[in-house]
């Protein structure tokens, strides 16, 4: 899949060849840094971006059988918030403060289907209880603004599962809260994952969230998947530069350094991507061929795939 | 070896908010953002201050520098006391001690060229001779890794971590012993972060400066500090040398802390989760102001403060489990 965006300026390139599939169930995550491209991803599949100026230029996104990419808008209408649902980085912006939480979700649960004010109202207060917000009756009739960071932030997931969706996909959501509030909201996903069979994507730039709840890892670079793989295999045994300097220079708690290991350089402006491989001109490995040809994602293992000059088309080692 | 003399005294210090609401103001109560932290940084060394947002560890770093007029206690700075100097005195002492702030979009004025942000403080203090400033803008600039022929350009020219790079050479311009550092990496991709961590270790080696590091990440505390003081709600709770406090953390909210962190490289262990958010700094609960969150909650947390103490040599913890 490519979105891209014509401005004035030139054309973003924001998503570039994001290629994955998600099965149910499974917790697959996004990891790459500001800017590149994870964002967009997300917001493409269900076609939450403003267009003009964005645009899905090419690929598909299929689910279920329908290609939400040029299905007609009503379709993925019942399809946004009913079988997929999204959840944000800023719950503060993205919830209503003039409305008490109990409405807003509520609002959703007619948003698909009938019901009674009471069976509204019910319903939404056991999925409170469910993010374990405590006197979840209390607080349906609390305003965003009464509410501390991490609880609104759940307050979102639950208006996320409000209709039931098969998948969620979790922009940042602990983004902006503190280390203590992120763990309870770990463990809130991590719960719906097993108790729900549902199927996430998770989005994030920290990688020690992905070890706690992921299944499978896409790091992304540049708009492009660089490597997607297992997150055992991805953290014990990453296969691309980007990949190894990303792990290699995240201070560790349990580690003693007296330096860290950096990428020098910055992360690619998407308008002006650099030729060949985009991140050729901050990789230790860099070879002629990156400067020129853009590698393709190839199997190194049956689970493995890395997009890397580093690798033959047949997925063997070769510098 | 680091030399043992402090640099910096902080006592007892606080600062308080008054909080008022509606139209004819009318008090509500104050908030105490920080309630009587005493801390000693020693010549060289390189405290990191932890705590979630709120706890008001940026407050303290403002108020060292009278940024924020402290409501009582005493700092002082190589032996003079900071909250008596004039308005003179004090822009002496704040060549000595420098700010480098989380955001550098915000703390770069956008209309003026980096190399006058950097140099503005050789005029406020009083550097003349623009060619002399130059000079000096231009070794600050190589000295954090930017060439010195972008002293032209605008801060929107540069990306992220040149801007944090352009902020700590403008707190480097007056030759400092101590640079506040509140967050200076938490705004930076994880890449573009080890690269200003390390910047900001060598600066330190080379100019034998101290940092007071404060941060919510505690991985990045343990990199950097030598000593970790953990704050909550306005108090130190505990204070220790990075190793200790890291191996052996006595306050259950380090603890707490520590577990949250998921460590890359470390399988799972229990975590601790602790319930519910930081309570209402207008309404501090009673006695230990962690006991509402506490999982090693006991009868007397409720009733009594426990006071702030060595608990082994160079270890101090503020916690009713050690008595």
């Amino acid at each position: 899949m490519k979105t891209w965006f014509y401005t004035r300026r030139g054309i973003v390139k924001a998503v570039n060849g994001v290629d994955f599939d998600l099965r149910q169930g499974e917790c697959l995550c996004l990891v790459g840094e500001s800017g590149c491209g994870k964002s967009v991803t997300a917001l493409s599949l269900l076609r939450l971006f403003d267009s003009p100026p964005g645009k899905i230029v090419s690929g598909k996104v299929m689910f279920a059988g329908i290609d939400l990419t040029n299905c007609p808008l009503e379709q993925i209408r019942r399809v946004r918030g009913k079988d997929i649902a999204m959840v944000f980085q800023n719950a503060q912006s993205a919830l209503n403060p003039v409305f008490t939480i109990g409405d807003q979700i509520m609002e959703q649960i007619n948003a698909h289907g009938r019901h009674s004010r009471a069976d509204a109202r019910r319903k939404a207060r056991l999925l409170l209880e469910e993010m374990n917000i405590p006197q979840a009756e209390n607080a349906l009739n609390m305003y965003p603004h009464q509410m501390s960071g991490g609880m609104k932030q759940r307050a979102m997931i639950a208006m996320g599962l409000s209709c039931d969706p098969a998948m969620l996909i979790a922009d940042e959501p602990t983004t902006a809260v503190d280390v203590t509030i992120r763990a309870q909201i770990m463990y809130i996903l991590q719960e719906l994952k097993t108790r729900r069979s549902m199927s996430i994507i998770f989005i994030t730039h920290d990688l020690s969230l992905v070890r706690e709840i992921g299944d499978r890892a896409a790091v992304i670079y540049g708009g492009r998947v660089v490597e997607i793989a297992p997150v055992e295999t991805i953290l014990s045994n990453p296969a691309h530069p980007y990949t190894r300097g990303l792990i290699a220079c995240l201070p560790d708690i349990s580690t003693d350094l007296k330096r860290l290991p950096s990428i020098p350089g910055n992360t690619p402006n998407p308008i002006d991507l650099p030729e060949g491989c985009t991140f050729h001109p901050r990789c230790r490995d860099v070879m002629d061929v990156c400067r020129s040809t853009e590698p393709a994602l190839v199997n190194i293992a049956s689970v493995h795939k890395v997009a890397c000059h580093l690798y033959d088309n047949a997925g063997a080692f070769i510098a | 070896m680091i030399n043992k003399v402090p640099l910096l005294q902080i006592k007892n210090l606080k600062k308080y908010y008054r909080v008022t609401a509606g139209l004819i103001p009318r008090p509500l109560g104050e908030i105490k953002a920080v309630d009587g932290v005493s801390l000693d940084i020693i010549e060289g060394e390189v405290l990191g201050l932890v705590g979630e947002s709120g706890c008001g560890k940026s407050t303290l770093g403002k108020a060292i520098l009278r940024l924020e007029e402290p409501t009582s206690g005493q700092i002082s700075f190589q032996g003079t006391d900071v909250l008596s100097l004039n308005k003179w005195d004090l822009r002496t002492l704040r060549g000595k001690i420098q700010i480098v702030f989380q955001d550098p979009d915000s703390s770069l004025d956008p209309r003026m060229p980096v190399g006058d942000s950097i140099g503005e403080a050789l005029i406020v203090h009083g550097v003349s001779g623009a060619g002399e400033r130059g000079r000096r803008v231009a070794r600050l600039m190589e000295k954090v890794g930017l060439e010195a022929g972008f002293a032209e350009r605008y801060p929107h020219e540069f990306s992220g971590g040149q801007r944090q790079r352009i902020g700590i050479a403008r707190a480097l311009a007056m030759d400092p012993r101590l640079i506040i550092a509140d967050e200076p990496v938490s705004a930076l991709d994880v890449s573009v972060q080890a690269q200003v961590l390390n910047l900001m270790m060598d600066i330190k080696d080379e100019d034998g400066l101290a940092y007071m590091f404060v941060s919510h990440d505690l991985a990045v505390v343990k990199y950097i500090a030598d000593r970790v003081a953990v704050m909550y709600m306005g108090q130190i709770v505990e204070l220790a040398d990075k190793e200790e406090l890291f191996l052996n953390p006595l306050h259950p909210y380090t603890e707490a802390l520590l577990s949250a962190v998921a460590g890359l490289r470390r399988g799972g262990g229990s975590r601790i989760l602790l319930s519910g958010d930081m309570p209402s700094p207008l309404k501090p609960p009673a006695g230990c102001r962690f006991h509402t969150r506490c999982h090693r909650v006991m009868e007397i947390c409720r009733a009594a403060e426990p006071a702030f103490r060595e608990v082994v040599p160079g270890h101090y913890a503020a916690c009713h489990l050690y008595p």
